[in-house]
């Protein structure tokens, strides 16, 4: 190639060059392409054909069924609970882990000399091993020798089964997930309020708004709903997501009262193995996924135009 | 905000002091736990401070008496091997759609863009059929292959590799290099921030993870440190909480360690995850 002199080069250089490239990347993408399509591409076409069959693992054969799986979902009580306690559990989760991490990120963002002491202590839960802290939250929560038990104790209150008594195991998983959540829209907010102009809040002084909550209505807030807006959004999904802390804490017990989507599908699909019905369940998961994902897209591309 | 009264301020700390310890009262408790005696963790008398140590029993119980150690030397041979795959087959990629020019480029980075939006709950199933006709349930090769590749790890550096200028490649071909060699001897130490923050997301996403080993290990062998710890659990009572918890820190550690060390790329590497 380098023999060849500049002025030959021309256009057999170009093609040359052209046809070098597209090798090149054909190497380059070639294992990566493969692996997605074996892993996620593959996987998911098979996850929307199993769904409308009965397939069993180990069964021989399987039949095609149609949507019975889905109408069966539907109709199926425990399903639904499992549905409706997601719901609620990102209901419960999703606002308080909002409104606690804007509320710490505006103080911390105030504060100077202690400001890296205080970031650094919000920050911690997001190393957290989350299916071994719940198991230490399984200590810190149990109902007769935990710590909070003893609290309650010590003050004459009733003694509260945290994750034994149906009416407290969901929220009480959500305290938890509220934890592991909070320190990372804080982290989000941290970094959406550094990106406020200064001058906007002197502007702000100079007529006359420079009282904490003038500032934060008339400045922080409007600069601040985007970011808002993505914490809670990506929150939604994960708490959708919820499983380690149910798998660890309560197993969906007591009497299904904890029972979230994904645990009733890794029940269905890998403890009982009916593969076909576990399909329907994990398309079911990923359509209340899809949803929260496909507004972020749209806000995303809502802010870019913009 | 508080025009130089110190009242405002004081009411501030207060209110963080409470934030505070509900952050970080699960490690705090955990810790100690790990090193007082069993009996001595549920003593009304002594809830936040020991009274009775039990450090070394605890930590040898830990570490002699359960396979805690191999659970972690999985999980360190497991994140390990996973982020090698992931940079090795995602940086080549990248490169090739910031940087390259080829048929079906567009088409790539759609598909990409929409594998990303896949939770990996969603092909869970049908790869555990898979490995399950192969019969490779319960071996590394099930704990490591489904991740192999990560879309999230291509689209990052790709995005990171548009930044490189083109007039270096460009120069570095005149000058005869070839294109492996550009790979390996430019963008690879080019990429190495994003190659950092990436490598800290994935390993704290796998080092965490107890989905997918608890659907593809059942022997305890093979359990990486978050499903092993269950079957710890399973097996003793509630009067062995010292060493317990004390094989919680030290599964819960060395995270937090990497997390003290490296703050700034650690929080940005999860910020990231903002993405997926």
């Amino acid at each position: 190639m380098t023999a060849i002199s500049q002025d030959t080069m021309g256009r057999y250089g170009a093609m040359a060059a052209r046809a070098r490239s597209e090798q090149m990347a054909f190497w380059c993408i070639g294992p990566a392409v493969f692996l997605i399509v074996v892993t996620t591409v593959v996987p998911f076409a098979t996850v929307l054909a199993f769904s409308f069959t009965d397939y069993q693992l180990g069964d021989a054969g399987l039949n095609w069924v149609g949507l019975a799986n889905f109408s069966k979902a539907l109709g199926d009580p425990q399903v639904r609970q499992a549905v409706t306690n997601t719901f609620l559990f990102a209901g419960m989760v999703v606002p308080t882990t909002v409104v606690l991490a804007l509320f710490f990120a505006l103080l911390v963002n105030s504060r100077t000399v202690t400001r890296r002491f205080y970031e650094l202590v919000f920050f911690l839960p997001i190393t957290a091993t989350m299916p071994v802290m719940s198991l230490v939250w399984s200590f810190i929560l149990h109902d007769r020798i935990g710590p909070i038990a003893r609290l309650l104790q010590y003050f004459e209150l009733p003694a509260i089964g945290f994750f034994s008594d149906p009416d407290f195991a969901l929220g009480s998983i959500a305290l938890i997930a509220i934890w592991q959540h909070t320190c990372f829209c804080f982290i989000i907010f941290l970094a959406g309020l550094t990106t406020i102009p200064k001058e906007m809040y002197e502007a702000a002084a100079l007529d006359g708004a420079d009282r904490g909550w003038e500032k934060f209505r008339r400045i922080t807030w409007p600069q601040l709903a985007p970011t808002t807006l993505v914490a809670a959004l990506l929150t939604t999904i994960r708490t959708f997501q919820v499983f380690e802390l149910v798998v660890v804490l309560t197993s969906g017990g007591p009497a299904g009262r904890s029972q979230v989507i994904l645990y009733k599908t890794y029940l269905e699909a890998f403890s009982y193995l009916r593969i076909g019905y576990g399909s329907a369940l994990t398309l079911i998961f990923v359509a209340m996924v899809c949803a929260i994902s496909l507004v972020q897209f749209r806000i995303a591309r809502r802010q870019q135009a913009a | 905000m508080n025009r130089g009264s110190l009242k405002p301020v004081i009411f501030e700390h207060a209110v963080l002091s409470i934030g505070v310890v509900y952050s970080i009262f699960p490690f705090f408790w955990m810790i100690i736990t790990s090193l007082r005696s069993s009996g001595d963790a549920f003593n009304s008398d002594s809830l936040l401070w020991p009274t009775k140590w039990d450090v070394v029993y605890n930590y040898t119980q830990a570490l002699l008496t359960t396979p805690l150690p191999r659970f972690l030397a999985n999980g360190v041979f497991v994140c390990g091997v996973i982020l090698l795959l992931q940079i090795a087959t995602a940086l080549p990629c990248a490169y090739a759609i910031a940087k390259l020019s080829f048929r079906g480029r567009t088409f790539l980075t759609a598909t990409v863009i929409c594998c990303l939006a896949i939770p990996f709950q969603a092909v869970a199933l049908p790869l555990f059929v898979g490995l399950a006709q192969l019969d490779l349930l319960n071996s590394y090769f099930a704990l490591i292959s489904p991740f192999a590749v990560s879309v999230f790890a291509i689209l990052m550096l790709a995005q990171y590799l548009r930044g490189y200028p083109d007039e270096i490649i460009e120069a570095a071909r005149l000058d005869g290099l070839s294109e492996k060699g550009i790979l390996w001897r430019l963008i690879l130490p080019a990429s190495k921030p994003a190659i950092a923050a990436f490598a800290i997301f994935s390993v704290a996403a796998h080092w965490n993870d107890l989905y997918w080993p608890l659907i593809v290990v059942t022997e305890p062998d093979l359990a990486p440190p978050t499903l092993g710890v269950l079957f710890f659990r399973s097996e003793e009572s509630g009067d062995q909480t010292g060493p317990l918890m004390a094989a919680a820190t030290i599964v819960t550690l060395p995270l937090v360690v990497f997390f003290l060390a490296a703050q700034r790329r650690f929080v940005q590497g999860i910020t990231m995850t903002g993405v997926k």
